[in-house]
């Protein structure tokens, strides 16, 4: 098979609809020749519907990130698949409502401390469990949420994000021994079941399509995916800690 | 062509399947949220069933719009 991914082995985290960046990055990656193994979370009944809606169907792995057990069993149910991994996705997110839509200043620790366990942690998690698969050259990809500024409603899942970005740079710090690299795309706003969870996320919607100087699509997932394609491929061998912006360009500019 | 009697069979049990709903509580006139106990990520998955059993692509932006079984069963019913 030829392609950006010819012969790697992918497990990709985070898919519960067609909508999801997690979708887009499979569904690619398989096009590209990888070969791609998914978990699920939750509604695993709701995932494997659409894991069938990829080119190739594939197989899913119950995951919870918060979860020691199941993180010390992945290593093992993903061998059953493939023999080891190339790459790994982490499209990985949550918070209480409490968290989110502006209740910034009253969530109680209890559930600001789940945002960061499911969105931020679990980014560490995910590699560690994984690194009995992975050589050199292997690649974690993971998704983020511009953390350099304070948004309207994203509240803690915004702190989570920050969380994650700095762990992804410790991730490459402690990885690099190994010749794993870390890297996350900061994606603009896309109307997956993530976003719809977000009271008030239309807030930023209309501003980042105006004043991106691409322009922005909201439901244009594969951009965001074919970075993540990138990184995982081998065409940034000397890349990692990285923060790839598919945003249209908004973070780069002013007013 | 499926009969709008059909369909409301069909999504019956779908709805069983996915929320467990009792098949036997599913009518036209039935709220899914309000009467038959759906919640939002069930209601995901009712509709990506939907979509494979009656081959039809209900997209986000309708979804919303479908609040009874009977609002499914006229969507589908044009569009299969």
């Amino acid at each position: 098979m030829s392609g950006l991914l010819a012969g790697k082995r992918l497990l990709v985290t985070g898919v519960i609809t067609d909508a999801s960046i997690a979708f887009s990055v499979a569904k690619l990656a398989q096009e590209n020749g990888a070969q791609v193994v998914l978990t699920g979370f939750g509604r695993l009944s709701l995932v494997e519907r659409i894991a069938k809606r990829l080119p190739e169907p594939a197989p899913v792995i119950e995951l919870d990130v918060t979860n020691p057990e199941q993180l010390a069993g992945l290593a093992d149910k993903v061998r059953e698949h493939v023999d080891g991994l190339d790459g790994v996705v982490h499209s990985v997110g949550f918070a209480p409502q409490s968290c989110l839509g502006g209740g910034f200043l009253d969530a109680p620790w209890e559930d600001v401390a789940t945002a960061l366990h499911v969105s931020t942690y679990s980014y560490k998690s995910l590699a560690t469990a994984c690194l009995p698969l992975m050589g050199r050259g292997g690649a974690v990809v993971g998704l983020t949420f511009d953390a350099q500024l304070a948004w309207p409603v994203y509240d803690w899942m915004g702190v989570a994000k920050a969380g994650l970005e700095s762990a992804s740079r410790y991730l490459a710090l402690h990885l690099g021994k190994h010749g794993i690299r870390s890297n996350l795309v900061s994606a603009g706003p896309l109307r997956t079941m993530a976003a719809k969870s977000i009271p008030g996320f239309e807030q930023f919607e209309d501003a980042w399509v105006q004043r991106a100087p691409l322009g922005w699509d909201l439901s244009d997932q594969e951009s965001a995916a074919r970075a993540c394609l990138a990184l995982l491929s081998d065409w940034f061998p000397a890349t990692t800690g990285e923060i790839v912006h598919v945003d249209g360009g908004f973070h780069a500019v002013g007013a | 062509m499926a009969t709008r009697a059909e369909i409301t069979s069909g999504l019956g049990e779908i709805l069983e399947e996915v929320a467990g709903v009792n098949p036997d509580d599913v009518a036209e006139e039935k709220s899914f949220t309000d009467d038959l106990d759906v919640d939002s990520l069930s209601m995901v998955e009712v509709v990506v069933a939907a979509e494979e059993k009656f081959g039809v692509k209900i997209p986000d932006n309708e979804v919303q719009n479908l609040k009874t079984v009977g609002d499914a069963v006229s969507y589908i019913e044009a569009n299969s």
